[in-house]
This record gives structure tokens, C-alpha cells and sequence, in this order.
């Protein structure tokens, strides 16, 4: 199988990292066993730390395939994190302001959240593909511009600020909100639509004519070009669709998890998603398992914090280490292919 | 080299090949695509590992590890597909990795005394400050070969150097090699043209299916019986066209069709034509004389700053390849591997590149027929005899000539009205060769009008009804078959109109 394939090198990279970062708490004169203990057991220990997992993985998987699904088009979209801001405002918007019986207000909330990220991937989308500005630079800038009017919109004075002690909107109506599966814990119906969105991304990108002008533009625009694909027409799709994706990102964290929009909710999940993207060799369903890695590592980091056997930092290493031995491999062999791409392959 | 033996998964490139090269000879390596021929001087150039052999390098046995090891050895490559960076000078390009430092900066200026001595000596003509994305293959090649010599080559190894030129270029290319062997340098050549063989060449050695079948010299050598071990078999050299009668219908018309290349330069200047149907329109020029451009504009590919296309009765001009497909011209493309196939996609995804939008491989833009793909694809490569090794498989993974093989049933199934094709043979050997001007002449002999733009003389005239000489932008000439030798045509692409007299 050819996944297998994929699968092994990655295994192990994990666990060369792992021994890696093993000596380097070793060396900073931390408990080599104390720490690990906890990373297992933040990460799988209980029913509980597995929720807490897989609700860290919820928002990455959704800004993964955000990424996944504009670097399949030969873009970056680098800006999932405002993208995911903007998806959990304007669904938290929905959500309270809006009145709609259960589940339709849930749909309704989470095309909000799609919308809002598509509107903030149309803009370097259509730069890019109208004017050539890069999107390296563009959906970067904009991702903090789309960070800081949220940030206002619910600061004291802003026109959202919902409660006195802290800088958030109102809850959202119960209508509006995903079931959660354990009592006390975050982790709710999130999960089941990124998967679920996962499917579909991967339907889309190659079961369609419309994935495969997509992957006809980012693997060879010329050709894509010469086949008669409209390659600006993609090159915007591309990034209105990874900014729905990591706006549904924004809408699953307020609908599940927070059910209200927080100023800086997310700890990052938007350059997780970058990390992800590239572990899931920017396959879809392979973003699933590199995201529950991901959340896996954040939600272990945080309980070897929470037990005092090290400081946050040191978790922080260990998974910058997992990380970079995972996709280094990926992104060297992406760099070669993009230069030999352009020097005409002579593989026999 | 000693019993070089090379596998590649499922195939063994090179099964024991000895291969020797003396100081001032030039050395012919002919065989079909696929014989070996690359591969072996990839080993000799440190581009791959040989599995076993030895390689022994005046005289002492050394482990060619890399291609910088090789250039400290003095050995040169010239590949087929240049090594070349497009955004970069001429002089940058030589510069990259061998770079004649002024303490932390680049020493521009001895570069350049450098080169232009090199251009000098060996007539190598090319301007070190232009762009090479700007320049013509042919170009391109000489900065390759400058490359290599400003490196310290004392051998070079050319990869099928003259299936991007034309005569002329070819007799520049080969005083340029004479001049290599008469300061003693050794040049292996590899090719499958046998005349050029027999011509430039002191010895000869064919390759077949990664076994040297022979090394002889040129001189006791025939185009016959190198053929004949080439293949192993007796070979056509030519095709004939059979005359077939024209119902003299316009099926594409140019109308005073003007365009500028990438750099803003008018390189086509009002070209008129017309192709007939049951025609083929050759046109003949030396590369870089605006035949890239005229069939890009024609294609829908570039924008046309003057002038009319018409297919049939249908003004065309600027259009969509997609529009211009579903008015019945097709193109193949000159760059098999940037304009014909996305290599990474596989050989069913490549073979509806264009048609995957088609009712018959889609349901609307959400959903692919694929079992209708794939059907599509195992008839294309089991009419046009593709060999591939899977349906699923990469188009990178087939041979040269198996991917010009998989863009002509695409586009030859469509049952064109026109066919735009240009250097449709480049890089082919004589079989491919063979196939592709037997599926043009039954094309034609079905009714379309093509329009073949080659480099290669002898192709043009042997398929041509009528040819076109075009020259800086502009037609020069029509002739009809058989009107004009391969020197007057030479000439006109050479000088122009003030050629005929």
C-alpha cells in the first residue's frame, strides 16, 4: 500500500525527534521519564486528556486542509490564522444574534464562519492571480489586519463587548451550538465536520474536474494553461476555498468549544495548520492523522506544564522538534521538485 | 568504463557496457531512446552510482561520486533538457557554483574576459547579459557548451545536441567540435541521426538495450548497417507522402498576424497563411525567428497584437485553447514537459488534459467519469501503441518517445480539422520518428490541414506539400514541393528575400 509507504518514514522521524528531544531534557537537567510520562498522558491518559486531544486537533485539521488545498494549487496560503479569526467572529455573530430553530442555526452559523475566511482568501487570491502580488506576503498582512479588528470589535468600547472581565462577545443561542460528547469537556461535533470536510476535500481535489484544474495549475500552469484551464480562475478559487476552510476552522472553535468569539482564542492554530499540511504530505485524509499529532502534542505540552515536571518551554521544543523532522523531508524534497520543475526533469 | 551495469526499478539501463574514450577523438554513442545511451554518460558525468563497473580516468581506476567531481576531472555534459537557470544571464548561469570571487563579491569583469575569450576561440556566439529564458535552444545550447569549457571540460559529453538545430547551427556546432578535437580534447556524441554520426565522429559505438553492440570507426562504418544494429532490424529511413487531392478549403486562415515575445519585442511582423485541407504546411526557419510566437498567438496561448485566426469560418483570434479545441484545431506543443503533459499527473489524467470538462469524462464540475477516463485512455494507448506501465503511473515515468506518443493520441483523437505542431520529432529516435510522421500523413490523408513548424529541414521537406520560409518575423517564401533545394531553402532562412538572387 502506498500509504504505508508514507506512513513509515514519518513514524519514524516522531521517534527520532522524540529521542532527540529526550536529551536535550536530559541535558537541561529535567526528568527524562517524568516528562514523557506526562506528554503520554496529557495527550492519550484518560477519556478525558484524548478529548482534550482531539479538540486541540479539531481547529488544525481544519486550517491543514486550508493549507493543504491552496500549496495543491502551488499557493501558500499563510494566512490561516486571520482567515480562522475572522470564520469564529462572524459565526459567533450568527449565533447570537440570530434567532433559527437547532440545526439549521448551526448550518447557518457555520456559512458565516465559510464566508468570512473566503472573502479574506478572495482578496490575495484575486492579487495574485490579477495583479501577481505574491500570497506569501498578502494573506500574512491581511491575517493580522483580520486579527486586530476582531480583537477590537470585542475590546471595552468595541461595539461587541459582551462581558466586563474579559474581552469576548455574548454566548451564543444553545441553537447554535455543537454537541459536546463528555460532560466537562470541550471536545464536540467539531470533530466529526472536519472529518466529515476532510472527505470532502479529498472528493474534491480528485474525484472533480474542478480539483483537477486545481492540481493542473499548481503541478504545471503551462500545461494547465495549454488544456485550456483558466489558471487565474483557480489560482483565486484556491485560496477562497483554503479561507473557507480555516474560516469553518473559526466557526467549529466557537460553535464546540468556546461557544462565544474570544479575543486571541487560538494559541496559533493557524501556523499548526502550515506544519500540518505539509506532515499530511498535502493529502486530505492524511491531514486527520496529522492533526490529532498535532493536538496530541499541544494537549501532552500543556499537562507536562500543568505537573510541574518542566517548564511549558521545554514542551514547546519538543514539539518544534517532532515537527521539523516530519516535514523537513517533505519540504526539502518540495524545494527540489520546484527547482528541478523549472530546469526540465531528466529522471530517466 | 568497464562492464557498467545500471537498474532502475523494472529496468536495467545498462547491462556491462565497456565504453572507451581517447584524447582528441570524437566519439559517436548511438542507439534508440532508451538504449542506454544517457544514462551511461550520466555515470561517466556522476549524475548516477553504477551498480557494478569501474570507471578509469587517465588511466587510474576513480569513483565518480558526483558531477562536481566530474568537472574537477574535466569532464563536461551538455543534457539534452538544459541545466540552465531561465531568470539568470548568460553570465550568471556560468557563474553559478564556479564563481571567480573579488574578495566577497562576484568578479564580474574576469568572468566576462573569461567568456568572451572562450566565445572568440570556439565561435560560440551568444550575449553573456542577455536572460536565457530570452534566448532560442539553440542559444541555449552554446551557453551550455561555454559553460562546460569555462569549467576546465577537457571532455565533453553532448546528450543529442542537434535535435534542436538547425543546418546551419549544426555546421557551427561542428566546426566548434572540430576545433575541441584539434586541441586535443575528447568529445562524445551522442545522438541517432547516423548521418551526423559518420560525418563528425571518429569512432562510432551503438548501444541496444543497455549492451554495446559494436564501436567501430567512422570510416568503415554505413548508415545502413548502423541502422541495422541500432535496431536489429532493417529500418525505413523515410516516409513517403502519397499525393492526395486537396478540396481546396481554407481551414485556417492567418490574416497579417502580428505578436511580440516575452520581452516586449515584435518577433512576428503580419504573417499571412493558409492551410489547406488534406495539406501540410511546413514552415522552415532558423529557431528564434519568431515560429514560437506566430504558433503560440495561432494557439490562444499568446496574445495577438494585430491580426486575424480563423478556423474554418470562425474568427478565432485570441481565444481560449479550450474555444479554439472545440473549433477542431489541436496543437502539439514544442516543450513536451512544460506545455504537453503534467509530468507528476498519471497517464489516464494526461490523456483528457483538455477534454477533462467534456460531458463524456465529466458530470458537470463536480464529478469525473472515471471509469470513462479510463477507458478513454487504455483505447489511446493501445491505438497508438504507448508503452507505459501503467495506466496509474506518472507520465514521467515513461520514455521520451512513449510521452510525445500519449500528447499525439490526445490530440490526433479528437479527429482535428487542424493540427498546429511544432518540432513534433525533437529528442525522438527513428522509430518515434517514424510513427509520428505516419500518424501526420494520416491525418492528413483523412482531411486536416496541418501546420508543422520544424527545425529540421529534411522532416519539412520530406512531409511538406508546401513550405513556408520564415525569416525575423516575416514570410518570406512559399514553395511548393519539390520547387526548392535544401540550399536555396538554407539560404532564405539564413538572408531572406535578398537570398533569391
Amino acid at each position: 500500500m502506498r500509504w504505508t509507504k508514507e506512513l513509515i518514514p514519518i513514524a519514524g522521524a516522531i521517534v527520532l525527534a522524540l529521542g532527540i528531544g529526550a536529551i536535550v531534557t536530559a541535558l537541561t537537567g529535567y526528568s527524562v521519564p517524568a516528562v514523557f510520562k506526562q506528554l503520554v498522558i496529557g495527550a492519550f491518559g484518560d477519556w478525558y486528556q484524548l478529548a482534550q486531544t482531539l479538540t486541540q486537533a479539531t481547529p488544525i485539521l481544519f486550517t491543514s486542509l486550508s493549507f493543504l488545498i491552496a500549496f495543491r494549487a502551488g499557493l501558500f496560503n499563510i494566512g490561516a490564522e486571520g482567515q480562522l479569526y475572522l470564520g469564529a467572529f462572524f459565526s459567533a455573530w450568527a449565533g447570537f444574534s440570530l434567532r433559527l430553530p437547532p440545526v439549521l442555526h448551526t448550518v447557518v452559523c457555520l456559512l458565516f464562519g465559510a464566508v468570512a475566511g473566503a472573502i479574506w482568501g478572495f482578496i490575495p487570491g484575486w492579487l495574485r492571480a490579477k495583479r501577481g502580488a505574491n500570497e506569501f506576503v498578502t494573506t500574512m498582512m491581511l491575517s493580522y489586519v483580520a486579527i486586530y479588528l476582531t480583537s477590537w470589535l470585542v475590546a471595552p468600547g468595541g461595539p461587541y463587548h459582551g462581558t466586563q472581565w474579559a474581552n469576548q462577545t455574548v454566548r451564543i443561542a444553545t441553537s447554535a451550538q455543537f454537541p459536546r460528547f463528555i460532560r466537562g469537556a470541550q471536545l464536540s461535533w467539531g470533530i466529526v465536520v472536519g472529518v466529515l470536510i476532510a472527505f470532502i476535500v479529498w472528493y474534491l481535489l480528485f474525484r472533480t474536474p474542478r480539483g483537477y484544474e486545481l492540481r493542473a495549475v499548481g503541478q504545471n500552469p503551462l500545461a494547465a494553461e495549454y488544456g485550456g484551464i483558466n489558471v487565474a480562475r483557480n489560482l483565486i478559487l484556491a485560496l477562497v476555498l483554503a479561507g473557507a476552510l480555516a474560516g469553518l476552522g473559526g466557526a467549529a472553535e466557537t460553535l464546540g468549544t468556546h461557544r462565544r468569539f474570544i479575543e486571541n482564542f487560538s494559541p496559533g492554530y493557524g501556523w499548526d495548520g502550515i506544519a500540518g499540511g505539509l506532515i499530511a504530505r498535502a493529502h486530505p485524509l492524511g491531514a486527520i492523522l496529522a492533526a490529532v499529532l498535532m493536538g496530541a502534542l499541544r494537549a501532552g505540552g500543556q499537562a507536562v506544564d500543568r505537573a510541574g515536571v518542566a517548564p511549558a518551554d521545554l514542551a514547546s521544543v519538543i514539539q518544534g522538534l517532532v515537527i521539523f523532522f516530519v516535514v523537513a523531508p517533505e519540504l526539502i524534497r518540495y524545494l527540489r521538485r520546484l527547482r528541478r520543475g523549472k530546469l526540465g526533469d531528466t529522471e530517466p | 568504463m568497464e562492464g557498467i551495469v545500471k537498474r532502475f526499478p523494472g529496468v536495467l539501463a545498462n547491462a556491462g557496457i565497456d565504453f572507451s574514450l581517447s584524447w582528441g577523438e570524437v566519439h559517436g554513442l548511438l542507439g534508440e531512446n532508451g538504449a542506454g545511451k544517457t544514462v551511461l554518460m550520466s555515470i561517466l558525468y556522476g549524475l548516477y552510482q553504477p551498480d557494478q563497473g569501474r570507471i578509469f580516468v587517465r588511466g587510474k581506476e576513480t569513483r565518480i561520486r558526483s558531477p562536481h567531481v566530474a568537472i574537477q576531472l574535466g569532464i563536461g555534459m551538455v543534457h539534452q533538457h538544459f541545466m540552465l537557470v531561465p531568470r539568470l544571464t548568460v553570465l550568471e548561469n556560468m557563474a553559478v557554483g564556479w564563481e571567480p570571487r573579488l574578495g566577497p563579491l562576484l568578479d564580474r569583469r574576469a568572468m566576462r574576459e573569461k567568456i568572451e575569450a572562450l566565445v572568440e576561440e570556439y565561435g560560440l556566439e551568444v550575449d553573456p547579459d542577455a536572460k536565457v529564458e530570452e534566448l532560442s535552444v539553440g542559444e541555449q545550447q552554446r551557453v551550455e557548451i561555454l559553460k562546460a569549457l569555462y569549467r576546465g571540460a577537457e571532455v565533453l559529453i553532448l546528450d543529442e545536441p542537434t535535435a534542436v538545430l538547425v543546418e546551419q547551427e549544426v555546421e557551427a556546432l561542428f566546426s566548434t567540435i572540430r576545433t575541441l578535437k584539434e586541441q586535443g580534447k575528447a568529445v562524445v556524441f551522442i545522438t541517432h541521426k547516423l548521418h551526423e554520426a559518420l560525418e563528425i565522429c571518429d569512432r562510432i559505438t551503438v548501444l541496444r538495450k543497455g549492451k554495446n553492440v559494436g564501436t567501430l570507426s567512422a570510416s568503415e562504418a554505413t548508415e545502413e548497417g548502423l541502422a541495422e544494429m541500432m535496431v536489429g532490424r532493417e529500418v525505413v529511413f523515410t516516409v513517403s507522402p502519397e499525393p492526395v487531392k486537396s478540396e481546396g478549403r481554407v481551414l485556417l486562415s492567418v490574416e497579417d498576424l502580428s505578436a511580440r515575445d516575452d520581452r516586449g519585442v515584435p518577433v512576428v511582423r503580419g504573417v499571412s497563411l493558409q492551410v489547406y485541407d488534406h495539406e501540410i504546411l511546413g514552415i522552415a526557419g532558423v529557431q528564434g525567428n519568431g515560429q514560437k510566437e506566430l504558433v503560440e498567438a495561432i494557439a490562444g496561448l499568446r496574445r495577438p497584437t494585430s491580426g486575424r485566426v480563423k478556423v474554418g469560418e470562425h474568427d478565432v483570434t485570441g481565444r481560449s485553447p479550450h474555444t479554439l479545441a472545440s473549433r477542431g484545431l489541436v496543437h502539439i506543443p514544442e516543450d513536451r514537459h512544460l506545455r504537453g503533459l503534467i509530468l507528476t499527473f498519471s497517464v489516464e489524467e494526461n490523456a483528457v488534459l483538455g477534454r477533462h470538462r467534456e460531458p463524456r469524462f465529466a458530470l458537470g464540475p463536480w464529478a469525473q467519469r472515471r471509469s470513462a477516463i479510463r477507458a478513454h485512455a487504455q483505447e489511446l494507448v493501445r491505438r497508438f501503441s504507448v508503452s507505459v506501465p501503467g495506466l496509474s503511473a506518472p507520465a514521467r515515468t515513461l520514455s521520451g518517445g512513449n510521452q510525445q506518443r500519449l500528447i499525439l493520441a490526445r490530440e490526433l483523437s479528437r479527429a482535428p480539422q487542424v493540427v498546429l505542431a511544432v518540432q513534433p520529432t525533437r529528442g525522438l529516435d527513428v522509430g518515434g520518428m517514424e510513427f509520428v510522421w505516419e500518424q501526420f500523413l494520416k491525418a492528413r490523408k483523412e482531411g486536416a490541414g496541418i501546420l508543422l513548424v520544424s527545425m529540421d529541414l529534411d522532416e519539412v521537406m520530406m512531409l511538406a506539400d508546401r513550405i513556408a520560409v520564415m525569416y525575423q518575423g516575416e514570410i518570406v517564401a512559399v514553395l511548393r514541393r519539390g520547387e526548392a533545394t535544401k540550399r536555396e531553402l538554407g539560404l532564405l532562412m539564413l538572408r531572406g528575400k535578398g537570398a533569391v538572387d
